[in-house]
């Protein structure tokens, strides 16, 4: 397959994953959403990595892949923390911030 | 157009991914959703596979659907969420107006991704234009590149040397989130 197949189908995993942020209010569904959209710039640094026969984009992907797995440790931590104080996971119902 | 191997395997796995991505996105209870998530990665590694970054593959189903699914499922089952907390939604405008993004940011990303790509499927040179499909399938124009291309040799030798720094800081920040994960998520240190 072509570059531009990999590269409509990671647009569409991104599309899918902003939804998915934009439209749930579960904060654990969100951060699933944003993985999903991590999975798809890696797939795309992938596809260029093979089009261009750089071995670059592969490290870029595993650099990728660290921060996503520390983004979810903190983040699942800090979910844990505002259910624990205000028993709920809903991202609309946390505006401690805002007021 | 013929169809090649690669193209049948392509879709053997894109097909499935974007039905569980969306699964993701749909579900009702978390645990359906990361369990969704977990379809969706192994796709995904698939793809990887396919554009041959066999590494990053391996990574991505051990890193991803083994370490961050284990650490979503563990916080999915400790807050042990009541139904009240999976039935609620967004209001109806508000879901209206996030699909309508949606599309909006995607068609900005199709309509970029061919004027970069260079795709030309309307033909010119008849009496009449027509649409030229060929042009989706044609052949890739992939670069020639040598057999340990995405091996860990490969990608092991680059990272370190050239990306040596941002390695070592990567390894700082992984330590960072775990001193920080764990104070955040502790009750009384």
């Amino acid at each position: 397959m072509a570059l531009h197949w990999y590269l409509w189908l990671a647009a569409l995993i991104f599309t899918i994953g902003l939804s998915g942020v934009l439209l749930k209010r579960n904060a654990l569904i969100v951060m699933m959403s944003v993985e999903l959209m991590l999975n798809a710039a890696n797939l795309t640094f992938l596809a260029f990595a093979r089009q261009s026969g750089n071995v670059s984009g592969h490290v870029i992907a595993f650099f990728v892949i660290a921060v996503a797995a520390a983004e979810a440790a903190v983040g699942l931590a800090i979910v844990i923390a505002i259910f624990r104080t205000r028993g709920a996971i809903n991202v609309d119902e946390v505006r401690a911030l805002r007021e | 157009m013929t169809i090649t191997a690669e193209a049948v395997i392509f879709f053997v796995f894109a097909v499935p991914l974007v039905a569980t991505a969306l699964g993701v996105v749909l579900a009702r209870s978390p645990v359906y959703a990361a369990m969704n998530l977990v379809a969706a990665f192994f796709c995904m590694a698939g793809l990887y596979v396919l554009l041959t970054a066999h590494l990053v593959a391996f990574m991505q189903v051990l890193v991803y659907a083994g370490a961050v699914m284990v650490l979503f499922l563990f916080v999915i089952m400790l807050l042990s969420l009541g139904d009240e907390h999976l039935v609620a939604e967004r209001k109806t405008v508000m879901q209206l107006a996030g699909v309508a993004g949606g599309i909006g940011v995607f068609a900005v990303l199709v309509t970029a991704i061919w004027q970069a790509t260079g795709l030309e499927l309307i033909r010119r040179d008849g009496l009449f234009p027509g649409i030229d499909l060929s042009a989706l399938f044609a052949a890739p124009s992939w670069a020639a590149v040598k057999v340990d291309f995405g091996t860990v040799k490969a990608v092991g030798s680059l990272l370190f040397t050239e990306y040596l720094l941002p390695f070592e800081a990567t390894s700082l920040l992984l330590l960072v989130a775990i001193v920080g994960a764990v104070v955040v998520a502790k009750e009384r240190i």
